[in-house]
């Protein structure tokens, strides 16, 4: 193999006319143009390589930005946050001195090349920005979307993802607490892999990715770097590059757990240690992303040499180098005095640790190869000066106005007991909605020992330490059909969802943290979406008082010209100050009333039901109600802080008979319930701020719902072996269970 | 009589629940020692637990890294002369590699991991681990593996079964595929026992599915009082 020469700064300022391949790399003329502003020059090579991936959608949020915007520029007034949007995650103060952070972030195009690796890397990425932030990882969630459920590819991406995201979590060690698993024809060549993680740290633990100190040395942690995952932010492994004939390299990452679960441990000493001034994780775009961001938002310089990077093949080039994606790396800032300690640690765990540079007051970010100059750059240009764009963005008037016209009112509705039960059973056994235990069995739960709820409850809840009563609560929802019928609308209703999730457990509502999955952003009516579901939830997160605090746009999840349905996925983290009074969502004991609470319209567009029993989407989503959402949350929190509830469990997709279904599944507990109105509307209506709620103490559920202007009423009582709608129907627990149970393992096995 | 006892619990690189192990032997009473996997030292303790999780990755087979390491070195030759030791999930894997116990446990029949609430019958209590049970004692602990389906030739599956030497067993399905529903069993000396179900998951009415795992580590206790 003849070695490629290496394009030098020094070669690049002496051959200024030299053709170069930026059209391949995704960059634009305009973009190519103001790089060679920037230098002064003709970007080098390995500078062509990072401005491209740096400047990629997938790092500069170039089409997004202007859009995001309103998340930072006007958030809810919140005493909680500590460290808000640009960062890796949020931080959020819990109390006790210990703060918390999360974060939601896609990983839907590798998942679909190679599902298990791309699902598994998916998880790994998001702990890594929670660990960068100082704090210890406590547990993960994930939201995923496959094609129809019988679709022929459906079960080789649900097998892999599930297995990437078990087999990941389960082996770093990290309780899977919930999430969800949807399925719709949208997503058939764009499966959505949105992974979750959260971590607990003392305040003063609280690192931030600031290269800071000039002669302080940076040190490179964790795995070797190989060819993996190159291309992964851009389109890096094109032709013109590959001048080698090298066989081309897969451009999704291979994940190593065990690497991963001690570079945690490892980390974790050395911050409580104090012995790093600054640490960034290398996720997507490498070292080019590691480098550029500390050192702009540190003193604004800093040197590596490159071949001091350990190599898992000697034959990478320096543009491979700073470019490979691969993974369990991290980058540290430390004192002179304290790297002797550091790569003592290291050792102990057996983490690989090499000093590759320091931190300069040049203000350039200087990358040499073997003695000569390959990267001399602004890094502020590379990490935050990247283009911004103003996509066009239009309502597409036609199609938006003939599927809000098609309303679920044509819809024949069933009539009688005996078809009200036949539809019941029917949603409670279609993929939509059946039983997510074959997924979540697959999931490590118990590990760490702080679970206190996990999946199938509302949300899942995590006490924070072994001495603390002190605890947490995550949802994670998104309604694809919502935000297609509705963007705007459709994200509120998603927000609302893990709101109410949050508040069903006894928790208080804090922050959120969204993963906004589209399909391409030069499609003006794919961006009309994205503008009204941005601007849609940062509305509704002022009147909640939730703030967004980081998250993480997909765009391009589309196949030709069809897009997915546009689907902002939604996380909301609360507190609990007390988890022994968190309420389960199943019934736990018989001979309790049951309430309702929240007031019932007739809502079936895009519902569960016009979806499975006519597969209709058409007319208006339900409404918003996000002051009735307070109000709701106000009652369930103050009731749990009471103990006046057995039960709580939200009605979202499928309505008051899903809810109940579930409610008497989980506790094994049947129930009786007596419906006022059109029974149809009662069982299957999707209006939102809404739930059941199981007491001994009907007076004072009432009493306090009053107080918050909740509608509340008694709707059933608890204790049966199955579940019985009063004149007109029974179903039997077994076969509730046998239904809902029976679809996955007989699609997936 | 010393005033605590000191029970070790081993940290491989890629042990997961160790804090769980220690969490669960500090309910009991005992102190936590934690025993670093490259230590060739037990550090005097009383009983020793080998937790969950992936040791050294589990790459190649479960514990197949793990039984080479300087303190299990250690654990064998303790145990041979009647330290007590625990083995939980990859705990078990590594008895069964290092040769504490007999058999083998392999992928699971699903070929998927199953985490789940698993109903157990307690079949032995002459272990150093079981007193507190009662023979036919049925209790509620999770399971959580890729890997824990027990597999010996007949002639060690016989053997077993003669000597009561099966502790517990799977109930109500058995999630692995496991010879005889065999969920966990123990050495002839009944000093040490292996199982694959997470007694340190099930301390707890918060965090467990019950606080049936908590008798295991009281019993290690008692029958130290007893030494």
């Amino acid at each position: 193999m003849t070695p490629t020469p290496i394009d030098t700064v020094e070669h690049a300022e002496a051959t200024p006319d030299q053709a170069q391949p930026f059209a391949e790399l995704g960059l634009k003329d305009d973009e190519y143009a103001r790089i060679r502003e920037i230098l002064g020059r003709r970007p080098t090579d390995s500078e062509l390589a990072m401005y491209s991936v740096m400047w990629s959608e997938h790092c500069s949020y170039k089409s997004s930005k202007v859009h995001l915007r309103q998340f930072a520029e006007d958030p809810p007034a919140s005493e909680a946050m500590l460290v808000g949007m640009g960062e890796n995650a949020g931080v959020v103060d819990v109390g006790d001195g210990l703060a918390v952070t999360f974060k939601v972030e896609s990983h839907n195009h590798p998942s679909y090349v190679e599902p298990y690796q791309g699902a598994a890397t998916g998880v790994g990425g998001i702990v890594r920005d929670i660990l960068t932030m100082g704090a210890r990882p406590i547990a993960v969630m994930d939201s995923l979307r496959f094609g129809d459920a019988d679709a022929p590819d459906t079960k080789r991406l649900v097998t892999g993802v599930v297995a990437g995201v078990g087999g990941y979590g389960n082996c770093l060690g990290l309780p899977n607490i919930g999430g969800e698993v949807g399925f719709d024809p949208t997503y058939r060549g764009n499966p959505l892999v949105n992974a979750l993680c959260v971590g607990v740290l003392p305040h003063e633990r609280l690192q931030l990715a600031q290269a800071k100190g000039p002669g302080n040395k940076v040190v490179l942690l964790g795995a070797l770097t190989g060819r993996d995952g190159i291309g992964g932010v851009s389109v890096l492994a094109s032709a013109t590059f590959e001048e080698e004939g090298e066989s081309k390299r897969p451009s999704v990452q291979v994940g190593d757990p065990f690497t991963e679960k001690i570079l945690i441990e490892c980390c974790l000493e050395l911050f409580d240690a104090g012995l790093v001034t600054g640490i960034q994780d290398l996720g997507g775009a490498g070292l080019s992303c590691a480098t550029s961001e500390t050192a702009s938002h540190g003193d604004g310089g800093m040197q590596v040499d490159l071949d001091k990077v350990p190599l898992r093949e000697p034959s990478m080039s320096p543009l491979e180098v700073l470019t490979s994606e691969s993974q369990e790396r991290m980058l540290a800032i430390v004192e002179p005095a304290n790297v002797g300690a550091v790569l003592e640690r290291c050792a102990r765990w057996g983490v690989v640790s090499t000093v590759i540079g320091e931190v300069t007051g040049s203000g350039r970010l200087v990358v040499k190869w073997h003695g000569e100059t390959v990267v001399d750059a602004p890094p502020g240009s590379l990490a935050d000066d990247g283009p911004v764009y103003h996509r066009p963005f239009v309502r597409p008037d036609d199609a938006q106005d003939s599927l809000a016209g098609d309303t679920s009112a044509r819809l024949p509705r069933p009539s009688n007991g005996d078809e009200l039960r036949d539809a019941l059973l029917r949603l409670v056994a279609s993929p939509e909605l059946c039983s997510r235990r074959w997924v979540t069995e697959q999931y490590d739960r118990y590990v760490l020992g702080g679970t206190v709820l996990a999946m199938p409850h509302d949300s899942g809840v995590v006490r924070l330490g072994d001495d603390s009563s002190r605890g947490i609560a995550l949802s994670l929802d998104g309604n694809g059909r919502f935000a297609r019928l509705d963007p705007h609308d459709g994200a509120q209703l998603a927000l609302s969802e893990a709101y109410r999730n949050v508040a069903c457990v006894g928790a208080q509502p804090l922050a959120v943290s969204d993963c906004l999955n589209f399909g391409s952003p030069e499609d003006p009516a794919v961006m009309w979406q994205f503008a009204e579901a941005t601007r849609g939830l940062a509305e509704a997160c002022r009147v909640l008082g939730t703030p967004v605090t980081g998250g993480n746009v997909s765009f391009y999840n589309q196949t030709g010209a069809t897009a997915i349905n546009p689907t902002p996925v939604i996380g909301v983290l609360g507190v609990i100050a007390d988890v022994a009074r968190r309420i389960p969502s199943g019934f736990t004991a018989a001979g309790q009333q049951i309430l309702l609470l929240g007031d019932t319209e007739d809502e079936l567009d895009g519902s569960a039901w016009a979806w499975v029993e006519h597969h209709h989407l058409g007319g208006r989503p339900p409404a918003v109600r996000l002051a009735a959402e307070r109000g709701l949350a106000a009652v369930m929190t103050e009731a749990a802080t009471l103990s006046m509830l057995t039960a709580a469990h939200d009605l979202s997709e499928g309505g008051l008979a899903q809810a109940l279904v579930e409610a008497c599944l989980v506790g094994g507990i049947g129930a009786t319930v007596q419906i006022p109105g059109d029974p149809f509307v009662a069982l299957f209506s999707e209006t939102a701020a809404r739930a059941i709620v199981a007491t001994h103490d009907v007076d004072a559920v009432l009493a306090l719902a009053a107080k918050h202007h909740v509608a509340a009423s008694v709707v059933g009582q608890t204790g049966r072996q199955g579940l019985s709608v009063d004149g007109l129907f029974t179903v039997d627990l077994d076969e509730l269970r046998e239904q809902s149970e029976g679809t996955l393992p007989a699609l997936f096995g | 009589m010393p005033a605590t006892f000191r029970v070790g619990v081993v940290t491989f690189p890629g042990s997961l629940d160790d804090r769980d192990a220690a969490r669960a032997v500090r309910a009991a009473g005992a102190e936590a020692v934690s025993l670093w996997h490259g230590d060739a030292t037990l550090h005097g303790v009383d009983a020793v637990v080998l937790p969950g999780g992936f040791s050294y990755g589990d790459y190649l087979r479960a514990g197949a890294i793990a039984r080479f390491s300087p303190v299990v070195a250690e654990i064998v030759a303790a145990a041979n002369d009647g330290l007590p030791v625990l083995g939980i999930c990859n705990g078990f894997q590594v008895l069964c590699e290092s040769g504490l116990l007999p058999g083998a446990l392999i992928r699971n029949a699903g070929l998927h991991f199953v985490c789940r609430d698993q109903r157990l019958r307690v079949e032995c209590t002459t272990t150093r681990w079981t007193s507190h049970y009662a023979v036919g004692d049925e209790i509620v602990i999770p399971v959580k593996h890729g890997e824990g389906r027990y597999v010996a030739d007949a002639a060690t599956i016989d053997e077993l079964e003669r000597d009561a030497r099966v502790v517990f067993r799977y109930l109500g399905g058995n999630p692995n595929g496991a010879l005889n529903d065999i969920a966990g069993i123990r050495n002839a000396a009944g000093n040490v026992v292996g199982l694959m179900p997470h007694p340190e998951h099930a301390i707890e009415a918060l965090t467990g599915p019950s606080i049936d795992g908590l008798p295991m580590f009281a019993s290690v206790i008692d029958a130290l009082v007893a030494v």
